[in-house]
């Protein structure tokens, strides 16, 4: 990463990825190693909309290399509820902190924090935008799974609004990836994101239907289609139904077929396969601790001189 | 360029001559009133303006032009002007003669002009931060949130 920031898989190389991952792979495999590494450090967690699993994912990421976090808290009870800008609140906590991650629902909202601060900023999400920790995690799980190489790879669900999905999709535009879109026509993937895909020269092919892509997959990526993006009851029924998968939708898949989601899952996976080979949904929750650990390891390392 | 001198030249005629001032020439046909937007023109101040709509054109089909007596255009009404009127040419005309004659560049990016139409962008909060957009070949994006703009460039340009 050229800056020490992290604030879209779009700027990402392939060089990147693999660094991370590699070193992820190498604290999966030793723990120890890095345990005490950042004895000291302090990472801020600027958390504007509730997200309690990508919070401790890194809290837990942090602590495992030694150092701690403080936690500006919930939005209701902070100076944010006060309104106080982002801008101010990032200036703020640079002063206690060593690195900050922020979530935030608007869009760019990483990328306006990271100007106003010189220690390392991570997007935790900003809206509709981007989720990079969790593209890397997403590749890590891919990676020892099915390999990034050569992947044919389907991504289910709400396209238009899943910013776990844009993330991924620039993401492994990196890669020799097939990556097959599948999803209500309301809910395709923006333009935009379909825009910077083509000139990226990625290979991407949008369905209606899994059917018509399952038996070509090694790798199965499902999202949650949201209820309140639709006005009417019946009609999130009807469309979700058609977007959830259990064993006999996967009769007709690889054997081989890896299975993943970012979740919280509602309905769209059965519990029925939680228990087969092709569930690697709570291993790819469990990878963002030492992917979280590696990306840190690397910002902290890198970082500017304070 | 010659073409002002011969078909064009007619229709010029249509708007008068000014003594001081720009000429913008070569607008694509119906952006004048964009281009006066750009300007803050509105009529509301005692600038002398001259305006031409769809007039034939050579190197156009129909172009308009605008006339702004009194007043030459910085290099930052220029940039924004580039986005909507990408052939346009701007004479400053000093004493009726004109000065000085060249074509719009299309800047790489342009800062605090106009307004990003993306209702979640950050830009549109009360954060203390300019909006930025790249300009594209067809098109400008929100350097914060992406937002692509083609068509519409116009209705955002930031009239406060
Ligand atoms: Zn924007």
């Amino acid at each position: 990463m050229r800056h020490d920031h992290l604030i879209t898989s779009k700027h990402l190389t392939r060089e990147d990825v693999e660094a991370v991952l590699d070193r992820a792979a190498e604290i999966d495999a030793d723990p120890d190693a890095v345990a005490g590494k950042h004895e000291g450090t302090i990472l801020g967690l600027l958390f504007f909309e509730p997200s309690t699993r990508t919070k401790m994912s890194f809290e837990t990421a942090m602590k495992r290399l030694g150092g701690d976090v403080v936690d500006m808290g919930s939005v209701e009870s902070s100076s944010v509820k006060k309104g106080e800008t982002l801008a101010d609140t990032v200036r703020v906590i640079e002063g206690y902190a060593d690195a900050i991650v922020v979530r935030h629902p608007s869009q760019g909202s990483a990328k306006m924090a990271s100007e106003f601060v010189d220690v390392p900023l991570i997007n935790a999400g900003d809206g509709a935008g981007h989720h990079p920790t969790q593209t890397l995690l997403d590749l890590y799980t891919i990676r020892e799974n099915a390999g990034l190489d050569d992947l044919s790879i389907g991504i289910m669900g709400d396209l238009k609004y899943g910013r776990t999905v844009h993330s991924l999709a620039y993401a492994l535009s990196n890669f020799d990836a097939h990556q097959h879109f599948v999803s209500p026509e309301s809910l395709q993937l923006p333009r935009e994101v379909v825009y910077d895909l083509h000139q990226e020269g990625a290979s991407v092919r949008e369905h209606e239907s899994l059917e018509e892509v399952l038996d070509s997959l090694d790798v199965l990526y499902v999202t949650r289609i949201q209820r309140e993006r639709f006005p009417d009851e019946n009609e999130y029924q009807r469309i979700a139904g058609e977007y959830q998968i259990d064993l006999e939708t996967l009769e007709g898949a690889s054997d081989d077929l890896t299975v993943m989601h970012p979740l919280p899952r509602v309905d769209e996976i059965a519990p029925e396969i939680d228990d087969t080979d092709h569930a690697a949904y709570f291993e790819q929750a469990h990878n963002g601790v030492p992917v979280r650990m590696a990306l840190l390891d690397r910002l902290l390392e890198g970082g500017v001189s304070r | 360029m010659s073409d002002n001198h011969d078909d064009d030249h007619d229709h010029e005629l249509r708007v008068s001559k000014i003594r001081n001032g720009t000429v913008i020439d070569h607008v694509r046909g119906g952006q004048a009133l964009n281009v006066l937007a750009i300007l803050g023109i509105d009529g509301s101040q005692d600038e002398e303006v001259s305006v031409g709509i769809n007039v034939p054109s050579d190197r156009l089909a129909r172009k308009d032009i605008v006339k702004v007596e009194g007043r030459e255009l910085s290099q930052e009404e220029v940039d924004v002007l580039s986005l909507i009127a990408p052939d346009a040419t701007i004479n400053i005309v000093r004493d009726y003669e004109v000065a000085s004659k060249h074509r719009v560049e299309r800047p790489e990016e342009v800062e605090g002009v106009l307004t990003c139409p993306n209702a979640t962008c950050i830009t549109t909060e009360n954060e203390p931060v300019t909006s930025r957009f790249d300009v594209l070949e067809d098109g400008v994006r929100c350097s914060y949130c992406e937002t692509i703009v083609r068509d519409e460039i116009a209705d955002l340009i930031d009239s406060s």
